[in-house]
Parts: C-alpha cells; sequence; structure tokens
C-alpha cells in the first residue's frame, strides 16, 4: 500500500493533512446503519470516511461465574478480516485484533456499561453472556473509533431472544421486546501524534506515519473507563491532559451522532 | 451470415457475445470459440474495421520493457534495489543502472536510494516469468522527494494523460503542480499542498469517469469550479 | 402429501429477492455484496499478488485461492465460534473449483489471486451466494475470465423440484435435497455440483434444468450490477 510519511509528518507540524481536513475533524460521511444482521441479537454498521466496520451481538445461557453468581457476562472480540485489508491474513487474530478486543472490552466493561446484575435469571445457576464481535470490512484506519461506536450501537439496539419457559432452551428466530440493560454509553476515541502535533481520524497512511496514539473511553458525564497508549514515542503529561479532552470533546460528538441514527 | 452484437463504447462483462460469423476478428482481450467472439473482461468495446477489442475499465498492471513506473524499495541486496511495484511482480535496480557515476565497493547504498523511497524508474526488461529489470540513469528518471503519491487503477492511466498529453498538462497548469505518471497507476504530485488536493481529486475524478466522453471538459469545469 | 405451496409463499421456480452492488470494499482490487433473501455475502478480491509459500507458485500460471468464512453472528442459532471449521474449508475448496474453469490468469506466472467472502447472516443457499458475489468481485477487478459464473440451491422438497432453497425448506419435516448448483452462461456448463439428502436420477435431472433457467435470473442481476458501477454522466 501507499506510504506518503514525510510529507504527512511536514504537513502536520503546519496543522495540515493530505486531504486537508483539520487536525480534529473526523471524515465524512459518518453513516450508522443498524440491524444489519438478522441473525444477530442486535448489529450495527459504521462508516466513518472509507472505513467501515459492522458489530453483531450475539447472546446465550450460561453458568455464572463463581465469584459472581448474580451477574451474567459479555466479552468484545475482534476480527481484521484479510477482505478488508491486502496486509491481513487468513489465521488466527494478530496482536492488531486482539488489542482492538481487549481496549473496546475495557472501554464498556470498566464503565459497568451493560447492569450485569439484570443478565442473571437464577443466580448460581443461569445468566446471559453477551458476546460482542466486531469484523472489519473496509480498513481505512481509525478502527478503534469505528470499532467503539459500532459496538455500543450494536448493544443499543440488541434485543433478548425468546427463552421456552418449559426446557429453557432459547429461540433465537423470535426476538422479545427487551433491550439490552445499557445503563451508559462509553466510547473510545483515538487521538494520534505526528510530528509533536495531535490529531484524531487518521486515515492509513496517517496512522503509518505516526509517531504516538491514546484511546481514551469515556462517558457523557466524562468519566474515563479505558485508556491506551501506543507507539514508540512518548506523550508529556500536558499532552496526555490535552488528549483527554480532545477524546472527550469527541466522544460526545460521535453519541450525538449515534442519537441520530437511532431515531 | 455475421453479425456485430454490440456498438463502439458499450460497457461489456466477462462472456458477453459480442459478434457471430467469421468476418470479424477477435482482438485484445475477446477469445472466439465456435463462430462467436466473446469478451474475456469488464470494458468498453472498441472496433476498427473487422477486428474487436475491448479495453479494460479495470484490471492489473502488465509490465512492459519501455514503461516509465514509479516504485517504492523494499530491500537493498549485494547488487542493488529490490522495489515494489504495487503489482504481482517486484523489479531489481541494478547499483550499475542507479547513477551514472562510479560507486566504490564498500559504499553504502542505503545513502544513494534508502528502504522506503520511492522512485520514477524506466522498464529495461522483463523476463518470461514477469521478472523485472529497472533503470534510473534516463532523463527523467530520479529518486522522489516530497509531494505525495497516489494510487489510480493503471488502466486509467492513459485517460489521466491525455492525446498528446493534453490532459496532465491542464492539470498542471490549473493546479500548479509537478505530476508525474507511471504505468503502473502510481502517480507523483509536487506542489502546494493545495494544489495537490486538487489534482488528486482530478484525477480520482477521471477514474471515476474515464468510460464517458468529453472528459476534457468535465475535469477543467470541475478544477475551475475549485478555484 | 406433496409440496406444492412454499414455506414463504413462492412459487416452485421463483428465487427470494436479489440485490447486487459492486465496487463496496475500497481497499479490495475487486469486490461485490450480494444478497439473496436473508443470505448476504461480501466477496473481496486482492491479485495478481506475489504467492506465498513459494512451493504453491505455478509458473506457468497465476492461481486463485479463495477464502470463505461466516462472521459469529451470520448462523441462525447460537454464536459461531471463530476460527473456521471443516464444513468453511470444504466449501473454500468447491468454490475454488467452480471459478477455476472460466479464469485465465496465464499472463501472471507465479502470482495468486486471493478471494475473501465473509457472510454478516445466512438464511440458506450460502455457497451459492459466495460463488455469485466472487463471480461479481472478479469481474471488477479486471481479472480476465471466458464467462461469468452465477450459483443457486436447487432440490426436492417433499417430492417437488423448486429453486432456491431457504433454511425452512432445507429443515423441512420431510424428504429433501439440497443441490448447490453453479454453472457458466454461454455453454451453461456444471462448475459446482453437491448434494445433501437423497434423490432419484430424474429428479436430479429436472432440478438442473431448473437450475439453467434460475442461473439465468441470476446473471441479469449480476450483469446489472456491474454496469451500474459506471456513472451515466
Amino acid at each position: 500500500m501507499i506510504t506518503n510519511k514525510e510529507t504527512i509528518a511536514q504537513l502536520a507540524a503546519q496543522n495540515k493533512r493530505l486531504d486537508g481536513r483539520a487536525l480534529t475533524e473526523y471524515r465524512t460521511p459518518i453513516d450508522i446503519e443498524l440491524n444489519i444482521s438478522w441473525t444477530a441479537e442486535g448489529s450495527a454498521k459504521v462508516q466513518l470516511g472509507s472505513t467501515i466496520v459492522m458489530a453483531g451481538v450475539k447472546l446465550g445461557l450460561e453458568k455464572p461465574y463463581n465469584d459472581t453468581a448474580d451477574e451474567g457476562g459479555i466479552m468484545v472480540n475482534a476480527e481484521l478480516l484479510p477482505l478488508s485489508n491486502p496486509e491481513y491474513e487468513p489465521g488466527p487474530p494478530s496482536i492488531k485484533a486482539i488489542e482492538l478486543a481487549r481496549v473496546i472490552d475495557r472501554g464498556i466493561r470498566e464503565a459497568k456499561a451493560v447492569d450485569l446484575k439484570k443478565l442473571c435469571l437464577i443466580p448460581g445457576e443461569k445468566a446471559w453472556f453477551v458476546i460482542v464481535d466486531i469484523v472489519t470490512i473496509n480498513d481505512g484506519g481509525n478502527l478503534f473509533d469505528a470499532a467503539g461506536l459500532a459496538a455500543l450501537a450494536a448493544l443499543k439496539s440488541a434485543f433478548f431472544p425468546t427463552v421456552n419457559p418449559d426446557n429453557g432452551s432459547i429461540d433465537y428466530k423470535h426476538k422479545t421486546a427487551n433491550r439490552l440493560p445499557l445503563i451508559k454509553e462509553p466510547l473510545p476515541v483515538t487521538v494520534y501524534k505526528i510530528n509533536g502535533k495531535l490529531l484524531i481520524d487518521p486515515t492509513l497512511e496517517e496512522e503509518e506515519a505516526y509517531d504516538a496514539r491514546l484511546t481514551v473511553s469515556s462517558d457523557d458525564d466524562g468519566t474515563i473507563s479505558a485508556l491506551q497508549k501506543g507507539g514508540p514515542e512518548p506523550f508529556t503529561a500536558e499532552e496526555i491532559s490535552q488528549i483527554i479532552d480532545l477524546a472527550q470533546e469527541k466522544a460526545n460528538f460521535l453519541r450525538k451522532e449515534l442519537n441520530k441514527f437511532l431515531k | 451470415m455475421s453479425e456485430i452484437l454490440v456498438q463502439e463504447r458499450n460497457i461489456v462483462i466477462p462472456g458477453e457475445t459480442l459478434a457471430q460469423g467469421m468476418d470479424y476478428l477477435p482482438g485484445d482481450n475477446t477469445y472466439r470459440e465456435d463462430d462467436k467472439i466473446y469478451s474475456k473482461i469488464l470494458g468498453l468495446v472498441y472496433i476498427s474495421g473487422r477486428v474487436i477489442r475491448i479495453t479494460p475499465l479495470s484490471g492489473p498492471y502488465v509490465p512492459k520493457i519501455g514503461d516509465k513506473i514509479i516504485a517504492r524499495t523494499i530491500d537493498i541486496t549485494m547488487s542493488g534495489w529490490r522495489a515494489d511495484t504495487e503489482t504481482a511482480y517486484s523489479a531489481m535496480l541494478n547499483i550499475k543502472e542507479a547513477t551514472s557515476r562510479f560507486i566504490k565497493k564498500e559504499e553504502d547504498l542505503s545513502q544513494i536510494i534508502g528502504i522506503g523511497d520511492y522512485i520514477v524508474v524506466q522498464i529495461i526488461n522483463v523476463t518470461s516469468q514477469n521478472m523485472i529489470d529497472l533503470t534510473m540513469r534516463e532523463a527523467g528518471l530520479h529518486k522522489i522527494t516530497g509531494g505525495r503519491i497516489i494510487k489510480i487503477n493503471c488502466q486509467k492511466v492513459p485517460r489521466v494523460i491525455g492525446k498528446q498529453a493534453s490532459m496532465i498538462m491542464m492539470i498542471k497548469e490549473k493546479t500548479g503542480c509537478e505530476i508525474t505518471v507511471g504505468q503502473n497507476g502510481l502517480i507523483w504530485l509536487k506542489g502546494t499542498s493545495e494544489g495537490e488536493l486538487k489534482a488528486e481529486k482530478a484525477i480520482k475524478l477521471i477514474e471515476q469517469k474515464s468510460h464517458l466522453e468529453g472528459l476534457t471538459d468535465k475535469v477543467q469545469k470541475f478544477l475551475e469550479e475549485l478555484a | 402429501m406433496v409440496y406444492t405451496k412454499r414455506v414463504d409463499g413462492r412459487k416452485i421456480e421463483e428465487l427470494r429477492p436479489m440485490i447486487a452492488k459492486v465496487g463496496v470494499i475500497a481497499n479490495a482490487d475487486g469486490s461485490a455484496y450480494f444478497k439473496m433473501g436473508n443470505t448476504v455475502a461480501y466477496a473481496a478480491v486482492y491479485g495478481p499478488r506475489e504467492l506465498f509459500p513459494k512451493f504453491l507458485q505455478n509458473p506457468k500460471t497465476g492461481i486463485i485461492r479463495c477464502h470463505y468464512s461466516m462472521m459469529p453472528f451470520s448462523g441462525s442459532g447460537e454464536r459461531i465460534r471463530p476460527g473456521g471449521n471443516r464444513r468453511s474449508q470444504e466449501i473454500s475448496k468447491v468454490m475454488n473449483d467452480s471459478l477455476e474453469p472460466v479464469v485465465d490468469l496465464s499472463a501472471f506466472p507465479n502470482a495468486v489471486v486471493d478471494i475473501f467472502v465473509d457472510l454478516p447472516q445466512t438464511d440458506a443457499g450460502t455457497r451459492c451466494a459466495a460463488i455469485t458475489a466472487v463471480s461479481m468481485a472478479l469481474a471488477d477487478a479486471g481479472i480476465p475470465m471466458k464467462d461469468i459464473v452465477s450459483a443457486v440451491a436447487v432440490g426436492e422438497v417433499d417430492g417437488t423440484v423448486v429453486a432456491d432453497l431457504n433454511y425452512d425448506e432445507e429443515a423441512y419435516d420431510a424428504i429433501v435435497s439440497d443441490i448447490p448448483v453453479a454453472m457458466t452462461h454461454i455453454k451453461k456448463e456444471v462448475t459446482l455440483l453437491q448434494m445433501d439428502g437423497e434423490i432419484s436420477k430424474s429428479q436430479l435431472m429436472k432440478a438442473i434444468e431448473m437450475a439453467k433457467l434460475a442461473t439465468d435470473k441470476i446473471y441479469a442481476v449480476q450483469k446489472q450490477a456491474l454496469l451500474d458501477k459506471f456513472v451515466k454522466e
């Protein structure tokens, strides 16, 4: 794939980008489509510029863990599909996929976004376990933000399937009108540093030209629920403070966008 | 009885019947079976005399001797540089073909061309297995610094250059950019970043509308509106 | 008991509604989206590109390599554990065999055209939808092909030969045979033929005849999707 590392770094120093955007501007269009998979209990497709990501929610009934006998569970998984980027190969998840999944997972889990106690049907015996699967359709950069948005949209639009009262089996074909107990809406925003300047929503080329990045997951009251620093260069404490402000502002912006599509 | 079933500039898909009967001849990207001629790709029909050919509207680059291309160095070996051509075939630039000055035995080749550098080169040999040899010694061939590289489908390159280079000259003039077009679809733009972005958008427009007529006017209008 | 009225009300030769679009994945050399009823497939083509491992390289011609995969949330019941299984490996192989007869990569020795198909939701006919999507993606990528391949699952449900079985028909409580078929357009030559179930020879030949008509309809959708790629002005 094409790289323009030096030019990107030079432009960044002048607060410019290859595509003419401001450093703190998201690409357009931002498009969110819900219920893109009728086999999932909840699903969404997010488009951020050229990046397209899907998320699907599947629910199952399991025995709760011993130390949390009155709670269900939630887990986020991610696959970087080979069809989304010529660099991705079929096979077990790469470290990039693992990092993506775990960061989105922590953002949702640590915010206690889903009330796990409300997922419990019979303490010690039966509770709902939620798995969110994120898959990439076209990797145009900034998978963290797109994936976080898709995961939240999928959770928000999910419904419980019907449970047969006689034998306890799940009828996936018939959904109830009950939504997941989602009480928080955390969203990750990743801020990149290129040649000393901070920017958001990088293209693939901009990601390759980066010095460092920090993903911040936050809710609308400003509480931070996940942090992940990546990249070969360090951040100063001052930069981290600026990044958190920017991430919180942009997370609020993305939440507003999401609500437009939920209507 | 021979019959031609398509018209000039029709868009056809693989397997589409173009003509019937032995009066017509299968040109590029077509094939004959029994007494019919079929298309082998997604493309535009061109008829010259009795020959029907299809110009591809997408598709891979086939390396040819004499082609000027843009490549990116991916490795430095004992004899020179290996470069990625954005195709299935990498290319070799031998030390002797990189520069006309004498290169000493212990010289650090990465000081001449580093890994990751883009180079404007010419193909001097292609083997039957599509292995490519390059030169950088002719005029207009050089290592690239500054500006930006973009990629388009190589089948659109003739439209980006235009008849007698008319299209590319117009874009250069209206954006103030230096532009080098590689036959493999890689293009180097150098100017102000605003000018480069304008040129990039104009080129992407050509890529999108290459099957239409009156393209030069459309692009000119587009560039004038952007100003 | 003879199956005369289909579960979803379709006529016996009627296909489910189809939607097709090409050029949906910007990074790919060619791509397509195909929806048939409630089965959806995304296909992407990358190549010709360098082939690894080297021992797979063929100095006379490039090769195609299909990878079929279902997304974890695409099954009609529980979540599907990611990572592929024997079924998806077999489907990848028969997909390869269904396209090889038409693809011409003689100009690209030692290279590979990698083909990836992923499905976000399924309702039977998955390998057929995959092959149909891939044909479009290959054409979109400008890969030389002698013809377009179209695929449909035909079969017999409780004595009646039908086209495009959905999941409820596959799982129907009677004798069922599910027969995925892929065909070229020009000569209607069969490049994929499999079967789950039991059938007599005469019913099978009837099913193949029905597949010829069905693939004609699918071909029309594929062709239109490829033409729609090009703006009109």
